[in-house]
């Protein structure tokens, strides 16, 4: 499913977030948005999945969604949003409990995501027993459980240590390399933009615009790849060049509130 | 080098720990031992006149009186069965009252009002007019007690839905969780822990209130009882009624912990 952001701006009172954006999320590629925090990313996010209303412009999408698909537009959230009261595949059933399938079927699912993601040992464990990295892990089953046709993820890594975030992405690339789900994903981290995604959309700050569309063309599997360094390096530089001052301004401000 | 280092070797002194105070087992028991005996020993040796403080043995005494007669089964029953239905009945509709102000701006916007300008006046001064609408008998006491069980419980209420984050609202919500589900999957076991926290204050509530409704005219009931003691100039009597009433407190909160420990084991 294609997801075409046209004339997108919002206003909070009189902070301009985000202000013309145009993008074009393509059937099965992943999308980075990419910023330093505050720039507007989880605005733009909650706009393209239909979770929050922009004050201007529409966001619409072309194509079907894959079969199977209970839930179009699904989100894996920075900070997990467990509920601490179900188990992981209480979590992950959630997702599926409004939706007329067969107790088999919704059992099938849910054991196939929890395989997927890394849980069948925790299916029972209640999430504050889980560490960081298998919490979201949970959120992670929890949407693919759903045959997402667009993906969002917010900072879905920003919450967990350097390790486990590298064990994450590993999985995440493992898990895209098989789906194929047409994704957009936010970060303020440049690593993880460069390993992550196929295209970069740098965003700007106050108000937040996209700056440019910076296209990673290496496959997903071989990112780390020594004959790739080079070419990541100079996309790095390339990018770093474009966010650098922002990042500076971002980093000195004071907050009120 | 290392000479060196031995001879200036010192130990680092160790300057944390404290600050954990944890409960020794059995010193509860020991402290009420020693309090009866204190106790005792006074009243024996006459420091305490009867009238002013029975001794331990003699609240026992009376206390097994009571047993004997049957006038504790009476009294124990006729004040269970008006705290149960008053709080009962307070909190099922303080509840609904509550949870419906946590959810919709109407409810909210009409309740908050109401609830800030009754939730100060003091229950039992409304007792003589409520015995003016419901008579003198049981009604008057269980609505003393509901109305006093039930403006706590519209606060815990609507304050517990609030303190649901608002994330996991959202997370259903993108998930296409329909509203009323939201509401029985979310709102309500998240406010769950924010709910039972209430209902101890609201059960210590009523019973103040049901004492004093017993107090003020009932012929049955523990607060009667200790009333009618009083006049007598009874203390045995009355110190006794009082330990059927810290009794009844300490079962009650006992339950309230199993009720805790059953539905928030997540926690
Ligand atoms: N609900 C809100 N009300 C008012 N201002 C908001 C709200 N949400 C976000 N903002 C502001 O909008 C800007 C963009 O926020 P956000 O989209 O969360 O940025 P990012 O996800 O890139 O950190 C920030 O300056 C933030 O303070
Ligand atoms: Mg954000």
């Amino acid at each position: 499913m294609e997801l075409l952001v046209e004339g997108v701006s919002h206003r909070y009172g009189n902070l301009q977030a985000l202000e013309g954006i145009e993008l074009a999320v393509r059937e099965g590629e992943t999308l980075a948005l990419l910023g330093p925090s505050g720039c507007g990313k989880s605005t733009l996010l909650g706009i393209m999945g239909g979770l929050l209303a922009p004050s201007a412009g529409r966001v619409r999408v072309r194509g079907a969604a894959p079969p199977g698909s209970l839930n179009h537009f699904t989100y894996v959230f920075q900070d997990f949003a467990l509920l601490p009261w179900r188990t992981v595949a209480g979590n992950v059933a959630l997702a599926l409990e409004h939706h007329p399938l067969g107790a088999a079927e919704r059992a099938r699912r849910i054991e196939e995501a929890l395989r997927l993601t890394g849980l069948e040992e925790f299916a029972r464990a209640y999430p504050k027993q889980l560490s960081g990295g298998m919490r979201q892990r949970v959120g992670i089953a929890r949407a693919t459980a759903v045959r997402p046709a667009v993906l969002f993820l917010d900072e879905p890594l920003s919450s967990l240590d350097a390790q486990t975030r590298e064990l994450l992405m590993e999985d995440l690339v493992k898990i895209w390399g098989r789906e194929r789900t047409t994704s957009v994903y936010v970060t303020h981290n440049l690593f993880e933009a460069l390993r992550m995604a196929d295209r970069i959309a740098v965003l700007s700050r106050r108000p937040g615009r996209v700056k440019e569309i910076v296209a990673v063309d290496i496959p997903l599997a071989e990112r780390g790849a020594p004959e790739h360094a080079a070419t990541i390096t100079a996309l790095h530089n390339r990018i770093w060049e474009l966010i650098r001052d922002e990042v500076q301004v971002a980093d000195r401000e004071v907050h009120d509130g | 080098m290392a000479e060196r280092s031995m001879a200036a070797a010192e130990l680092v002194r160790f300057r944390g720990g404290g600050f954990e105070p944890g409960l020794r087992r059995g010193a509860a028991w020991l402290v009420l031992a020693l309090i009866l005996a204190a106790w005792q020993a006074a009243s024996s040796s006459g420091l305490l006149p009867a009238l002013v403080m029975p001794s331990p043995l003699q609240v026992l005494h009376a206390f097994a009186d009571m047993w004997r007669s049957g006038r504790l089964t009476i009294d124990l029953e006729a004040s269970l069965s008006r705290v149960a239905w008053g709080w009962t009945i307070g909190t099922a509709a303080g509840l609904a009252a509550g949870i419906a102000m946590g959810i919709w701006s109407s409810a909210r916007s009409v309740g908050i009002p109401v609830v800030s300008a009754l939730f100060p006046i003091p229950k039992i001064a409304l007792l003589p007019l409520l015995i003016l609408w419901f008579g003198i008998g049981e009604p008057s006491k269980v609505a003393t007690i509901a109305l006093g069980v039930f403006f706590p419980t519209v606060i815990t209420g609507y304050s517990s839905v609030d303190a649901v984050p608002r994330n996991l609202i959202r997370m259903a919500q993108s998930f296409n969780v329909p509203r009323h589900a939201i509401i029985r999957k979310i709102l309500l076991p998240g406010a769950m822990p924010g709910i039972l926290a209430g209902f101890r204050i609201s059960s210590s509530i009523a019973l103040i209130l049901l004492v004093a409704a017993e107090m003020i005219g009932a012929e049955h009931g523990v607060g009667a009882f200790i009333l009618q003691a009083g006049n007598l100039m009874q203390t045995d009597q009355l110190v006794a009624g009082v330990v059927v009433l810290s009794v009844l407190g300490l079962a009650i909160s006992y339950l309230l912990g199993r009720l805790e420990r059953a539905l928030l084991r997540w926690g």
